[in-house]
């Protein structure tokens, strides 16, 4: 139910499938959370492992270093006029062969992000 | 010999006041030399002994006594006698009852920033965030403070001339063809600072208006984007389709990757 997406820029950022009215679908990659960072039965929440759309090898993902990734999610409280709240992180390196990349946020993902879109 | 000194030992050395006063002098003749690594000729206070310091006149005199201590002033009343010797400045009347910390020095200086090697001034720029997120707008030339000065130009696409962080910046390789020296010597980061509002005595009226009003922009500052701009768009009408493309907005389509795009 929570997705990401990530965004372009010095940003690209993670956002949700729901379009917010200033963004077009325009400025941004979409990806999903896989889980954090791990081995077979420790895991390290403070890096997560992210699935950026059309990403597929490692030296695709070398453009995506660097740039900033938002996890944006829906509350049903509001908080500053919104209810939507957002995450914010940067990639950080690559993970593995197949274009998946880690990213640290500014606070841990919550487990719930893992999977879905 | 400096630019031997490994970074610490500078550092450390600098704090001596080794390298203080550095005069031509040092430079065509170094007081010192570099025998092995890390291993000088003579030791630090040897070298500052070299320096003669204390044979040596001071470059300026001693700034004059600040003007004379004391002032003769008149004064009134038959029995006071009729003048009276005061300092001149005033003492404070408030003494601070706790030594105030006086903050660290400053010795380290912000470099340059450094532009993309992409990032040249005619180079078409995608705005990535901020109100124009997704422009197509003109790098003009980069600015002391290291921010790009970019222009829509404000009649194609409603960007005026702006500053911009090369971070949030996608660079093109599509180039105009700008003359930069002609660029206004005016267009630096003080022309963009914010201008204090204006502190007005609060009236019953003023907080009853409520809303703020918005200041048309300065003639001039409107004047100076129609001349740049006009630079800019002699240039644009050159060459075919740039203007559409300026004015058009970049957006990802479904399915396009940004790292397989090229920009």
């Amino acid at each position: 139910m929570l997705d990401s997406k990530v965004f372009i820029s010095a940003s690209f950022f993670f956002s949700p499938i729901w379009t917010f009215i200033f963004l077009v679908h325009s400025l941004y990659a979409k990806g999903r959370v896989l889980g954090f960072k791990r081995a077979k039965r420790n895991q390290r929440p403070d890096i997560s492992l992210i699935q950026i759309e059309g990403v597929k090898t490692i030296a695709d993902t070398e453009f995506y270093l660097g740039k900033r990734v938002a996890f944006v999610y829906r509350a049903k409280r509001e908080v500053n006029g919104s209810k939507i709240r957002c995450i914010w992180g940067r990639i950080i390196r690559a993970h593995g062969g197949s274009g998946t990349v880690k990213a640290r946020f500014r606070n841990n993902l919550p487990a719930k992000s893992f999977g879905a879109s | 010999m400096y630019q031997t000194l490994t970074r610490n030992v500078h550092f450390r050395l600098e704090a001596t006041g080794f390298f203080a006063a550095r005069s031509s002098q040092d430079e065509k003749n170094p007081r010192n030399s570099l025998l092995a690594a890390g291993v000088y000729k003579y030791s630090r206070s040897q070298v500052i002994a070299k320096r003669n310091l204390h044979k040596r006149k001071p470059a300026g005199t001693v700034a004059a006594a600040s003007a004379v201590a004391n002032k003769t002033v008149e004064v009134k009343g038959a029995k006071n006698g009729k003048t009276r010797v005061i300092a001149t400045s005033k003492a404070p009347r408030f003494y601070a009852a706790e030594d105030v910390p006086v903050p660290n020095k400053h010795r380290k200086h912000a470099g340059t920033v450094k532009i993309r090697s992409s990032i040249v001034p005619g180079t078409v720029l995608i705005l990535l965030a901020g109100r124009y997120r997704g422009k197509r707008v003109v790098f003009l030339k980069q600015l002391k403070s290291g921010l790009l000065l970019v222009s829509g130009p404000f009649k194609i696409n409603g960007v005026p001339l702006k500053r911009v962080n090369q971070a949030y910046v996608i660079a093109t390789s599509t180039k105009v063809d700008i003359d930069v020296t002609k660029v206004d010597a005016q267009l630096d980061d003080a022309y963009f600072s914010r201008s204090k509002a204006v502190k007005k005595a609060a009236t019953e009226e003023a907080l009853f208006e409520g809303q703020k009003k918005k200041e048309p922009l300065a003639e001039n500052k409107v004047a100076l984007q129609k001349s740049t701009d006009k630079l800019i768009l002699d240039a644009v009408t050159k060459v075919e389709h740039l203007r559409q493309y300026l004015a058009a907005k970049f957006s990802l389509s479904k399915g396009q990757a940004p790292h397989a795009l090229k920009f």
